[in-house]
């Protein structure tokens, strides 16, 4: 009985270990990580999508280039690259007006990489795509409309 | 575990380009299989790049970025045989880092 009781307290000190070393060396950096911007990702209209993105009202730039197809026969694969002219930009976000989640894409652009990202999305319909750029702690944002003939949402 | 990712670093006029083809589902959660019911969600939430130990780019990814994934992004510096170590988690907790060497 009482080795049993031993080996028991053994297996669950042992476990107790292991979790504390979970807490101490895994869940830290993923807590670090877990900055995936869920309120943002999730916003279903532009204006929920860029406050939660904390741009609020960007202003026009004609320095943040869209790179995008006029016409997309398949929304599943859309190319988006975005050039940002501006000094000391920080960030770039791919929005895409008319898909169920708008945010598809946030880049942080650290000191050193080239303001310039390319990427492809999928879009469920004819949409205006917009690059929100935050150079300087401001932010700017250009639009393009993208038609697209065969959708590549749902289906 | 998810296949390997195909990545393509070259320097060019000081820069190097880094070129990223993933391979996942980025399945949206807004599609129904042919029983009707609704595919769960499935795709990469966040995404890293780094040259020799130094982030060089960090993304974030929604579902609404297309399935098997291509990025490409430029750093200044970098020079032929440094490491590029891409590495990326999804929403299932599933993750996966990959490294190639600058041509």
């Amino acid at each position: 009985m009482d080795h049993k009781r031993r080996d028991t307290l053994k297996a669950g000190g042992g476990l107790g270990i292991f979790g504390l070393l979970v807490a101490a060396g895994l869940i830290k950096p993923e807590l670090a990580e877990a900055a995936w911007n869920k309120s943002a990702f999730e916003a279903k209209n532009l204006e929920s999508a860029l406050a939660a993105l904390g741009a609020g009202k960007p202003g026009d730039s004609a320095d943040v280039q869209l790179n995008t197809p006029d016409i997309a026969e398949n929304g599943a694969v859309v190319p988006v690259g975005v050039i940002s002219k501006l000094p000391n930009t920080e960030q770039i976000a791919i929005l895409i007006e008319k898909n169920p989640n708008l945010l598809a894409a946030k880049f942080e652009i650290p000191a050193g990489t080239a303001a310039e990202v390319q990427t492809r999305v999928k879009m469920g319909q004819t949409s205006d795509i917009y690059a929100v750029v935050k150079a300087d702690g401001k932010f700017y944002v250009t639009k393009k409309e993208v038609k697209v003939t065969l959708g590549g949402c749902g289906g | 575990m998810a296949n390997p990712m195909r990545i393509r670093a070259a320097v060019k006029d000081g820069f190097t380009e880094v070129r990223v083809l993933m391979s996942h589902v980025m399945e949206t959660g807004q599609r129904k299989d042919s029983s009707g019911a609704l595919v769960p969600a499935h795709f990469i939430t966040e995404l890293t790049a780094k040259h020799n130990d130094k982030v060089v780019l960090s993304a974030q990814f929604g579902p609404s970025v297309s399935t098997n994934p291509y990025l490409s992004f430029k750093f200044e510096g970098g020079a032929k045989g440094d490491k590029i170590v891409v590495s990326w988690v999804d929403n299932k907790g599933d993750s996966r880092s990959d490294e190639a060497q600058i041509a």
